[in-house]
């Protein structure tokens, strides 16, 4: 009596390689002396795939192809490294997650996969798989498959898998299983069979030797000696909250109502970064803001704008209507908030100096801001903005700047005295 | 865990929020396949979370996560519509199998690719009718920070107890905005506590337990038979054709997330006396729609206005809500009403109004215009 099947008769055609690979899969597991819950099986869609209830093991039934993938997930919750996972999967599956398997091969999880090649769709009709063989007739290639299936074995074998091996589902096959079984790492065994129902009756005369022998593919294993799978994780943080500047309200500001704020320049440019330095300088300054990005899909290239909120009160919605002031230091940062430049009927317009403004009701003040490097423009044209509106404090942002160890990477001494010699002149 | 007392300003986005609640809260795994704009999320992820895995694709990032809770633990992802679109017959799978987890959906403007760098609330009618049947998930939605924390945490527990996917609904704005923000407004998380089947006779899967969901047991415990099924499955989880109990559990399966409504029904009702005015919406769109109130109130007009939290299954209270109204707004920001079709059908009673908008967040002034027309 078998600890691993509750039943002999197991619900396959006769002559099905499927019923033999279930009771060799079982007579192996039983002589490496496995319990039956020692081992999750875990099974694809298919003919192969019924046998769950026939199993004393953990069982798992999920979807069609992704079976390796399930099992791989198990592999990385697994405690007990004494614990066998099985993947019993069809060449249709293989097929359509195979994926799957090459990455479960690549990382060399510990779990074999047992593929039951039996050539062809065997639930669905005895279509045409990926496995399938040159030549070899199905219910979709009558006069046989024009093209070659895929080389699984060398496929894993060659994606990294620990242990690799083809045979043909003849005779007992437990002891090649359990070869495959005994692998600290990832092991596949391809069981070539034939499909009694399809198989046969659109190749009547054919012999597996025969179709395997001609198909190339030949039985045979190959192995890759590596390490299994062990999980290698970098340091953890505590809390993410841990990285954060806790900014306390050092600095004064006369804002009474929210003001609204876009700057727009050229991704790369750093108009994230100065954003961000002065959205730190507003809370700091005892304010709420809210910075809300806007660029393309691409890096570095084309515009890039973050949208500011700054309020005394509270903020819900963060979505800007109609800026207060556009702060624009380049090309595509024109082009990107050109339209709302001509819409706007107040407020206040910082442009590059070699920018030409469009029409606009805002009061247009044009600076050298690109003087101090692209990268910087933004900075110095947030400086300058700070100096005309008064809300908040230069020292402010300057303290900022270099409380973050940024004071080196930016001439912000520079832009300091830039600033300081426009505000003396205006 | 103290209660974090003094005053705490930090700048912030919702996705450190998220990741840091999903932790305190018992998430232990994250499977990550990156797409703008849940990123932020992934990289926090991969900081926080005890297990990070990096999966080659959207598929394999549902199974793999399906393979860890059924190992007992609570795996979590990131995606926005593209990937989602590739997760949902996994989706599926671990709704049958009733394993835990969570997915964050972060919307953005489509269809297909659309726009990856665009916020966008174009999901609802696919989160409705996403499980083949037309069965129901939880979907937990989130408007402000707080809700970002609370839910989060809500969202693992709530897995956990329903034994099933949850997906938290969020979109780009609130995942990548930096808001100013204080933590010490931030409750504590109470961690999970999972308790397995412990029983003396063998584990039945899909036994209907308290409220029709069945204890779960780890597929790696060494003491009981567990078996997981996909397919139409009995109380035991071997695959059935339509027998009685098969269909039995899975008509549990679509009880199941309904009867326990009441006990994830969260929403917020800020209702003024003598109002015949509603505003409804729910995450992003709800912080415009706050606002516009306020103005509303300001100008002497009264107005109410309903925030669901729990989108899907959609509350019974919220028709209840709607139904005192004379004129309701939904205010969210796509160009069809979606919430309001998922509540009342593709042809909407004459007394319900929406608000929408694409490639731009729906604005205070447009939903004020609305409700003072």
């Amino acid at each position: 009596m078998s600890k691993i099947l509750n039943t002999q008769a197991l619900p396959y055609c006769k002559g099905c390689g499927h019923d033999l690979i279930a009771k060799s899969t079982a007579k192996a597991l039983e002589d490496m002396g496995l319990d039956p819950l020692d081992v999750i099986i875990v099974t694809d869609i298919g003919c192969h795939g019924i046998i769950d209830s026939c199993l004393n093991t953990h069982t798992v039934h999920g979807l069609h192809g992704r079976s390796v993938a399930l099992g791989a997930g198990i592999a990385f919750g697994l405690e007990s490294p004494e614990q066998k996972i099985i993947v019993f999967i069809g060449d249709g599956g293989s097929t359509i997650g195979l994926q799957h398997i090459l990455e479960a091969a690549r990382l060399n999880l510990d779990m074999t996969v047992v593929v039951h090649n039996n050539m062809l769709y065997g639930m669905t009709g005895g279509q045409t798989s990926g496995l399938t063989p040159c030549g070899f007739r199905t219910s979709t290639s009558v006069s046989g498959n024009p093209w070659d299936g895929y080389d699984l074995c060398a496929l894993a074998h060659k994606s990294g898998a620990a242990y690799t091996g083809r045979i043909a589902g003849i005779g007992d096959i437990s002891s090649s299983l359990g070869e495959a079984f005994a692998v600290k790492g990832f092991s596949l065994v391809e069981v070539i069979e034939i499909c009694p129902g399809y198989g046969v009756k659109f190749n009547p005369k054919r012999k597996l030797s025969e179709i395997i022998e001609s198909s190339g593919k030949l039985p045979g294993k190959w192995e890759n000696l590596r390490d299994p799978f062990g999980e290698v994780q970098g340091s953890k943080s505590g809390s993410l909250f841990d990285d954060l500047d806790i900014l306390g309200s050092d600095f004064k500001s006369s804002l009474e109502k929210p003001f609204s704020l876009i700057i727009s320049g050229s991704a790369g440019e750093g108009v994230q970064l100065a954003a961000a330095l002065l959205s730190s300088a507003v809370v700091r300054s005892g304010l709420n803001v809210t910075q809300k990005g806007s660029y393309p899909v691409t890096v570095g290239v084309g515009f890039s704008a973050a949208e500011l909120i700054i309020s005394p009160d509270p903020i819900g919605y963060h979505g800007l209507d109609n800026p207060d002031v556009i702060v624009v230091t380049s090309v595509e940062g024109l082009a990107h908030c050109r339209s709302r430049i001509e819409k706007m009927t107040g407020g206040m317009l910082f442009i590059d100096s070699s920018l030409q403004s469009p029409q606009t009701g805002a009061d247009v003040r044009s600076y050298d801001f690109r003087s101090v490097g692209a990268r910087a423009a933004c900075l110095y044209a947030i400086f300058i903005f700070i100096n005309s509106t008064g809300y908040i404090s230069g020292e402010s942002l300057y303290r900022t700047i270099s409380d973050g160890g940024l004071a080196d990477k930016i001439p912000v001494d520079k832009i300091r005295e830039l600033t300081d010699q426009w505000s003396n002149r205006g | 865990m103290q209660r974090m007392t003094d005053r705490k300003n930090v700048i912030i986005d919702g996705s450190r929020i998220v990741i840091e609640a999903m932790a305190r809260a018992g998430a232990d795994s994250f499977i990550g396949y990156p797409i703008t704009p849940a990123n932020l999320l992934y990289q926090y992820a991969a900081q926080r979370l005890p297990l990070m895995l990096p999966a080659p694709d959207e598929i394999t990032t549902l199974q793999w996560m399906s393979g860890l809770s059924a190992c007992g633990r609570i795996p979590v992802t990131a995606t926005s519509f593209p990937g989602f679109a590739l997760m949902i017959e996994s989706i599926n799978m671990a709704f049958m199998m009733e394993l835990p987890m969570v997915i964050i959906l972060v919307q953005r403007l489509g269809p297909a690719t659309g726009t990856a760098t665009c916020g966008a609330q174009g999901d609802i009618a696919l989160l409705k009718g996403m499980i083949s049947g037309g069965h129901q998930l939880p979907v937990l939605c989130p408007y402000d920070f707080n809700d970002c924390w609370n839910l989060s945490a809500r969202a693992v527990s709530l897995s956990a107890q329903l034994r099933t996917p949850v997906v938290f609904l969020t979109s780009k704005e609130e995942m990548m905005t930096r808001k100013s923000f204080d933590l010490s407004t931030l409750d504590d998380i109470e961690p999970l506590k999972r308790s397995y089947y412990s029983g003396d006779k063998p584990y039945t899967p899909y036994k209907p337990g308290e409220n029709l969901v069945p204890e779960f047991l780890p597929v790696t415990n060494d003491r009981w038979q567990v078996r997981l099924n996909a397919s139409t499955h009995n109380p035991e989880g071997i695959l059935q054709h339509s027998s009685k109990e098969a269909l039995a559990n899975t008509r549990r399966l679509e009880e199941k997330s309904l009867r326990n409504l009441p006990d994830y029904t969260i929403c917020d009702l800020n209702e003024q006396k003598g109002a015949e005015i509603l505003i409804v919406s729910y995450g992003v769109t709800a912080a415009a729609a706050r606002d516009a109130v306020a103005v509303i109130r300001e100008s002497g007009k009264k107005i109410s206005m309903l925030i669901p939290k729990t989108i899907l299954p959609v509350p019974d209270i919220c028709y209840k809500i709607i139904d005192s109204y004379k004129r309701v707004i939904f205010a969210e920001e796509n160009i069809n009403g979606q919430y309001a079709k998922v509540m009342f059908g593709e042809r909407l009673p004459g007394s319900i109004r929406i608000v929408g908008e694409i490639g731009t967040m729906v604005s205070k002034e447009q939903i004020r215009m609305e409700a003072t027309r």
